[in-house]
């Protein structure tokens, strides 16, 4: 049998401890042993960005993380993400409200993406929030809408025209 | 903020969009199976291969392991199947015919040990010779794709051409002599794959005397039938379950591994999964690639003259659907216009390489972009501007521009002029840009059958049964707007139950853009049977002549002008017992057997493309500059999701024409199988601008007028961009997808050419 060894993991705040094989992934640790499905599989290879989670405060793909290499460290899953009484997250409101969601399945890693996103720029530029998303593939194609929840939770959404709607501009200062 | 209207025509949040942003919603993966085992394939590294001996004995040594599974431990002979012909074995038998096709399913406690196993069962095998291309197909010595057997007394046995697709009027050969200009074109369209980010999936476990089978398929009635059809089970004891699948595109139409899936379950008394890898998926699912020539007479003024068509679609070694998506996507060929002669021969021609299935557009982008690329050369060519041309050949309301078909049922000229204006068509352009224009036409379902049962209950909240899959495009909350409207419930109060053939009734299938048209009729038409029932309540409650009360938006109105809500009538008219009112809905379109497709389609999908692209001349880098997509949808139900599907299309449109393609080996082996090597848009390969617009004129046969969408807008994207990048760097591509090196290749070709002209002039002036 394979030899496995004991991790500690803090996942969305509980400290959890597991015994994990040694080539055993984080996204694996999620799905199988914690039951933490939100978390998706989908390339494996880090490419997709459908298993991205947040390990300290920084976005990584799931798949590509070992298990072992997570010891010690606090994991954000998009279960997460919601206040603990349920309420969602102004993220994720922004995403249902701008039609940033169709099927789905690779929402949880665009969140996850996201809220790490307006972690390093609470302000970000549509450039800045291309670039900060482009590991995580939407064939559906909802880019647009997801660029627009961001902008609206960063309060950085255009008004027509191009200007900063006064509003938001306003909240700013 | 103004408060997002919920109702018909407005834009409600997702039903069922909770679960996607708090990763509750649960999708095949994600399900626990108590008990359940893990399978995996078992498949060869090449694509034609003889099957010589399988030796499982190590594999079956190793710990967890339950079953390896071969064709020979099936009922012999091995069963078939397959939506179109029965021709698809359960497991290879015999033979593989393509890379990619299992031999094997081996079956395990874990994953990794079912993985583990599956590496160490040995299959003896001798490539065979094979074809992997439309020419390697068509040669006179070809290796034939097909068990002779299975074709039967088919003329065309004995070559890999499976089926031939003849549609036509009028002479074309006559009015070519009458033509000002005939060009001719050919044009190649690659095989891309649908890459939903939900890899497909299966399971199935003995279920009492029965089966339950869980599966990402998009047609759970289909695959009912398919599997109480293999094990010789009655429908009823055929439970399958169909989660949301996590996109589907066409790709998950129809049943692939869930037979193999549901003999190695009962077999083993067991639950079984089996999670493809996307690699698997690739090898799974794929769009037909096709070559096209076309010749287009036209007249001076610009009227086309005729349309000569022939398409060679490369379907895999397997029918799957494609020879319908051969002949139903090449039937509107000609395109939307009023042309006096046509002739279109599509052939479906069998190789050894995956077997293509239905893909959003159903074979018509692969003929639309020959036909609509040599439109533009032909405009050029005589002079006439790229809309204008177009214009003079649209037909108009009611036009029968292909005889005895369903005649234009749109306002078309006014979703052209939409798009043109919005790109700025005729307006000047930067240096290194171009535009193009191009019209995509769709034929939608041809028959169909839905079945919706509507549950009014005491408290007046609703529960809608139908029978749709929704993978994305928001066919539930389209429901939920319907039933919410009828019955005067909020939208929240409403719940949509799908996914599940014991419980919902029958649904054909979701394909086609049919379900906000046949699917919502049956919803509607349930709510109108409830409503009726309310009437009679109102009547006999009240005393009142039934014929004289009315029900609309959740109001019931009694002769005397007085206004009752829903929930008023209903409760005294359940009384104690309390209780509930059902109706049941019913959405036919039946067969027509003389038509070619065997029926004339509910509605058409009609879109305009327009699009702005510049072009580094350096590095053959397109970017899509404005991207303007313009569909006639009847009556946007959710307009939200509307522009959703329309500007998902697009984009989708985007990756065959801009960077995807399967890359076959010369043995037939897919090189790029994977998120690596094969490349899908993300964020970074959006149009700097992307505009999609609707055109509404309650003109369709679905509820309120709406038609079937969400297919329209990635019809005819390559046109459109091929047409820019022409006239962004003067030469025409006719091979997508539109790669920065085909680009760069094109551009330097076309200079090499422009030095050797002018040479050559130069040459001549110093003759004179």
């Amino acid at each position: 049998m394979t030899d496995v060894l004991p991790i500690e993991v803090t996942v969305n705040g509980r400290r959890r401890t597991v015994s994990v094989a040694p080539h055993h992934t984080l996204l694996e640790v999620l799905r199988d042993d914690l039951a933490l499905t939100g978390t998706k599989e989908c390339c494996l290879v880090g490419e997709c960005g459908a298993c991205t989670v947040l390990m300290d405060g920084r976005a990584v793909d799931a798949c590509l993380v070992l298990a072992v290499e997570a010891d010690g460290t606090g994991i954000l899953t998009v279960e997460g993400l919601a206040r603990p009484d349920g309420m969602l997250s102004p993220l994720q409101a922004a995403f249902l409200e701008k039609g940033a969601v169709q099927c789905g399945f690779c929402t949880p890693g665009q969140l996850v993406a996201a809220h790490a996103l307006l972690g390093e720029h609470p302000h970000p530029t549509r450039v800045e929030i291309e670039d900060g998303l482009a590991g995580n593939l939407c064939r559906c194609g909802c880019y647009q809408q997801i660029f627009e929840a961001v902008e609206a939770v960063a309060g950085t959404a255009e008004a027509p025209g191009g200007a900063v709607a006064p509003a938001t501009a306003e909240a700013d200062r | 903020m103004t408060e997002p209207m919920t109702g018909i025509g407005g834009s409600p949040a997702r039903v069922g969009g909770l679960g996607r942003v708090t990763g509750a919603q649960l999708y095949l993966a994600d399900l626990l199976l108590a008990g359940a085992l893990h399978a995996r394939l078992v498949t060869l590294d090449c694509a034609r291969a003889r099957i010589i001996s399988v030796d499982a004995g190590e594999a079956l040594r190793l710990p967890g392991v339950h079953l390896v599974m071969t064709a020979d431990d099936l009922p012999q002979p091995v069963p078939r199947f397959g939506p179109q012909n029965a021709d698809r074995p359960v497991l290879a038998s015999g033979e593989t015919k393509y890379h990619g096709e299992p031999v094997a399913l081996v079956v395990a406690d874990t994953r990794e040990q079912a993985e583990a196993a599956a590496r160490a069962v040995r299959v003896e095998h001798e490539e065979l010779p094979a074809v992997f291309t439309v020419a390697q197909a068509l040669a006179p010595d070809a290796p034939l794709v097909q068990d002779q057997a299975l074709r039967g007394s088919d003329p065309r046995a004995g070559t890999n051409v499976l089926a031939e697709h003849r549609v036509g009027w009028g002479d074309p050969d006559l009015a070519a002599a009458g033509a000002d200009l005939v060009i001719e074109r050919r044009h190649t369209f690659p095989m891309v794959t649908h890459f939903a980010i939900e890899t497909h999936a299966c399971a199935a476990a003995p279920d009492g005397d029965g089966v339950a089978v869980w599966s990402t398929i998009q047609h759970p009635n289909w695959l009912q039938r398919i599997i109480a059809g293999l094990t010789g089970m009655p429908l009823s004891k055929v439970r399958v379950y169909a989660p949301d699948p996590g996109g589907g595109f066409g790709g998950k139409q129809h049943t692939k591994y869930e037979p193999a899936v549901v003999f190695a379950a009962l077999r083993l008394g067991r639950p079984v999964r089996l999670v493809l890898t996307l690699e698997e998926t690739f090898q799974a699912v794929r769009r037909a690639s096709c070559e096209a020539r076309v010749r287009t007479g036209f007249h001076a003024d610009g009227r086309i003259a005729f349309q000569d068509i022939e398409a060679d679609y490369l379907i895999g070694a397997y029918t799957d659907i494609a020879d319908r998506v051969v002949g139903k996507g090449s039937y509107p060929a000609a395109g939307p216009y009023n042309v006096p002669a046509v002739r279109i021969v599509a052939r479906s021609v069998l190789s050894h390489t995956v077997p293509s299935t239905a893909f959003r557009g159903f074979g018509n982008p692969q003929v639309n972009w020959a036909v609509e690329s040599t439109l533009d050369e032909g405009a050029d060519a005589l002079g006439i501007d790229r809309l204008e041309i177009r214009l003079r050949n649209l037909a108009k309301r009611g036009d029968a521009f292909i005889p005895f078909d369903t005649p234009c049922d749109g306002d078309w000229e006014q979703t052209v002029r939409i798009a043109a204006e919005r790109i700025g068509w005729g307006t000047p352009l930067a240096e290194g840009r171009g535009r193009g224009i191009a019209l995509g036409i769709k034929s939608g379902p041809t028959t169909g059958l839905s079945y919706s049962i509507v549950r009014l209950l005491a408290d007046g909240s609703v529960v809608v049964y139908a029978g749709t899959s929704d993978m994305g495009q928001g066919a539930r909350t389209v429901f939920a707007q319907i039933a919410a409207q009828e019955l005067g419930a909020p939208l929240d109060w409403v719940t949509v139950v799908m996914g599940d053939t014991a419980i919902v009734p029958y649904d054909q299938q979701t394909s086609a853009s049919r379900s906000t048209v046949l699917m919502g009729n049956a919803v509607l038409l349930a709510c109108r049977q409830i409503q009726d029932r309310l009437r009679a309540m109102a009547a006999r409650l009240h005393d009142v002549d039934e014929a004289a009360v009315t029900v609309d938006r959740g109001l019931v109105r009694l002769p005397d002008g007085r206004e009752l809500t829903v929930l008023e009538v209903l409760k005294p008219g359940l009384g104690k017992l309390g209780g509930e009112l059902t109706g049941l809905g019913e959405s036919r379109k039946d067969a027509e057997p003389g038509h070619p497709l065997g029926g004339a389609p509910a509605f058409f999908e009609f879109n305009c493309t327009a699009v702005e692209a510049e072009v580094d001349r350096e590095t053959g880098d397109v970017t899509i500059v404005r991207h303007v997509t313009v569909s006639d949808v009847g009556k946007a139900l959710n307009r939200l999701q509307v522009r959703m599907q329309d500007e998902g299309a697009a984009i989708q449109g985007l990756g065959h024409t801009l960077m995807e393609q399967y890359i076959y080996d010369d043995r037939g082996r897919v090189r790029n199988l994977g998120a690596i090597d094969y490349r899908i848009p993300t964020s970074m390969d959006l149009p700097l601008e992307l505009v999609s617009e609707m055109v509404e004129n309650g003109d369709g046969p679905g509820p309120y007028g709406s038609k079937g969408m969400s297919e329209g807008a990635l019809l005819c994207v390559a046109s459109a961009v091929g047409g820019a990048v022409r006239e962004a760097i003067g030469v025409p591509i006719r091979d997508l997808p539109l790669t920065p090196e085909r680009v760069w290749r094109a551009i330097q070709e076309a200079a090499a050419q422009d030095d050797n002209t002018a040479a050559g002039e130069r040459g001549e002036e110093t003759q004179r």
